[in-house]
């Protein structure tokens, strides 16, 4: 049985009057990839949302390698290396590649360490030094997920949230993304994988959870998810 | 004097009012592009730059005398002094009002004008204040022009200013950050980047400028007042739009067009230098008609 590395207890959130999380508990152990699947609106980013600090709690908790972080502002969460990938990736359009992925290692004073940490996200994204010049924008759907995962990767995070990360991508580029996941995975980052895609990410994941309307309604090893027949029913297409 | 003497007597007096003009419209742009604030209290501090560069400088040149190592030091103090007092505006008025209705945090800001420059009329009785330096007028001719030292030295100042600038905008990480803040502010928190620090960081910078500017209208006009603010204020917005407002580029570039502009629009026929505001201004009616972006700015795009 490996460490927990995060653990939601009762945790809900608002906005204004709408009830986004209804009490949600969920554990991510250390080195696993754990996904929340969802339809739209479920409450699966807000979850997210809600553990990077974006968004605040109105209850429950959220505890990372053990300590309370329900209260901290999000800049001060990326310091205890738990990274959110935002849906819609929001890389910096204006700022080159590089700048992009220098921004990622904002909390770094090391430019030693910046710079070996930058050749490691060019080793894993060639595409990524080639343009390294180029402003985000320039960058093709693929190539910007690409960025906005290596800019992730510059924090060296220990857990790695990921909203959406195929969306709006072909298939051939979403088998990709998927492989990175798993590299990463495999180099020692545990991942909170968000997806709409729930083929792809119960091929990836350990562990799943069904969010329905902000309420946890399902949970289990990727493997039973994919047999079970009322996942397959709404989120694999029967 | 000859045309060329004319053109290049205008070409002088065009570049140190558009140095002056740049350097306020920075902190224009600068702000907008982080908070989409038009920041109407920027042209008062300019003006308390002035006049806080005038009290060092009245204890300093005791010591070192009114040259230009006392003037240096006065800017020094009082570009660190303004920008401060640039911060403190930012925490107590403007922070609050970040997530709320737009014109609430404009109106906010005519309101700092307001307090700004009524507090420096009550504190000089509303009078022209002598900005005595003991800079001459030596300089070179250049045919029947004469240019002083005081001019060459000002729009060098300008010059270094504005290479600092963008040395610190271009390869320090607050300079990235900030430029990151104006894209994505959610973004910057995830990178683990204090927005409300970078904000406050941003306020200084801009405001440090205006004081600089303030002191080295101070030195050039030999007077200062506490309404000196509010036309150069103005007109530092609209080189700041003419530039493309939220561009930094375009902020030193509409400071020097509008600038040259004006200097070449007093020697129009039929139009003297007392028309010069009516001629800035309706360039920027003119712009926002045929080109609402400015020199740089660009049109929002949305892209998924």
């Amino acid at each position: 049985m490996s460490d927990v590395i995060l653990r939601l207890q009762n945790l809900e959130t608002h906005y204004g009057k709408i009830h986004a999380l209804r009490g949600i508990n969920l554990i991510v152990n250390e080195g696993q990839i754990v996904t929340i699947l969802g339809s739209n609106g479920a409450g699966k980013s807000t979850a997210l949302k809600t553990i990077s600090g974006l968004v605040q709690a109105s209850a429950g908790t959220v505890e990372f390698m053990g300590q309370d972080i329900t209260k901290e502002l999000p800049h001060n969460i990326v310091e205890t290396g738990l990274i959110h990938v935002p849906e819609g990736r929001r890389i910096f359009r204006d700022l080159t590649v590089q700048e992009n992925l220098d921004l990622g290692a904002y909390t770094l004073n090391d430019d030693v360490e910046r710079r070996k940490r930058m050749h490691h996200v060019f080793d894993m994204f060639p595409i990524l030094k080639e343009r390294r010049k180029q402003d985000g924008g320039t960058l093709s759907g693929g190539e910007q997920q690409m960025l906005a995962i290596g800019r992730a990767m510059m924090v060296e995070p220990k857990l790695l949230l990921l909203d959406e990360p195929s969306m709006g991508l072909a298939p051939i580029i979403v088998q990709e993304i998927m492989k990175i996941i798993r590299t990463l995975n495999k180099e020692g980052t545990t991942i909170l994988l968000v997806e709409q895609n729930a083929k792809m990410a119960l091929k990836l994941a350990d562990y799943g959870y069904v969010l329905e309307t902000g309420e946890l309604v399902m949970e289990g090893y990727g493997t039973e998810l994919k047999e079970d027949e009322s996942i397959v029913k709404a989120y694999l297409g029967a | 004097m000859s045309t060329f003497d004319i053109f290049l007597q205008q070409l002088v007096n065009g570049l140190l009012l558009g140095s002056f003009y740049s350097l306020i419209a920075l902190g224009y742009s600068m702000v907008y592009g982080i908070i989409k604030l038009l920041n109407f209290a920027h042209g008062d501090i300019y003006m308390a730059g002035a006049f806080v560069g005038l009290i060092a400088l009245s204890f300093v040149s005791g010591i070192v005398g009114a040259g230009w190592l006392g003037i240096l030091i006065s800017m020094v103090f009082s570009m660190i002094a303004v920008g401060l007092l640039g911060v403190l505006i930012q925490r107590a008025a403007y922070r609050p009002l970040l997530n709320a209705p737009r014109l609430s945090i404009l109106i906010t800001a005519i309101g700092v004008s307001l307090v700004l420059y009524n507090s420096v009329m009550v504190l000089t009785d509303g009078e022209f204040k002598a900005f005595t330096t003991d800079l001459g007028f030596a300089g070179v001719g250049l045919g029947n022009v004469h240019i002083t030292y005081t001019q060459i030295i000002l729009v060098l100042a300008t010059a270094a200013l504005m290479i600092s600038l963008n040395l610190f905008i271009s390869k320090t990480k607050y300079g990235k950050a900030m430029r990151a803040i104006a894209l994505d502010k959610d973004a910057c928190r995830l990178m683990g980047i204090n927005v409300n620090k970078i904000i406050a960081i941003t306020f200084f910078i801009g405001s440090a400028l205006a004081a600089a500017a303030g002191i080295m209208a101070g030195v050039y006009y030999g007077s200062i007042h506490f309404f000196m603010g509010f036309v150069l204020g103005l007109k530092a917005f609209t080189a700041a739009v003419i530039g493309g407002i939220g561009s930094i580029p375009g902020a030193m570039i509409g400071g020097l067009v509008l600038g040259l502009l004006e200097a070449a629009g007093t020697q129009l026929p039929f139009i003297g230098s007392e028309w010069k505001d009516v001629f800035a201004f309706s360039i920027l009616i003119l712009l926002l008609v045929f080109k609402p972006t400015g020199i740089l700015g660009k049109t929002e795009t949305e892209r998924m």
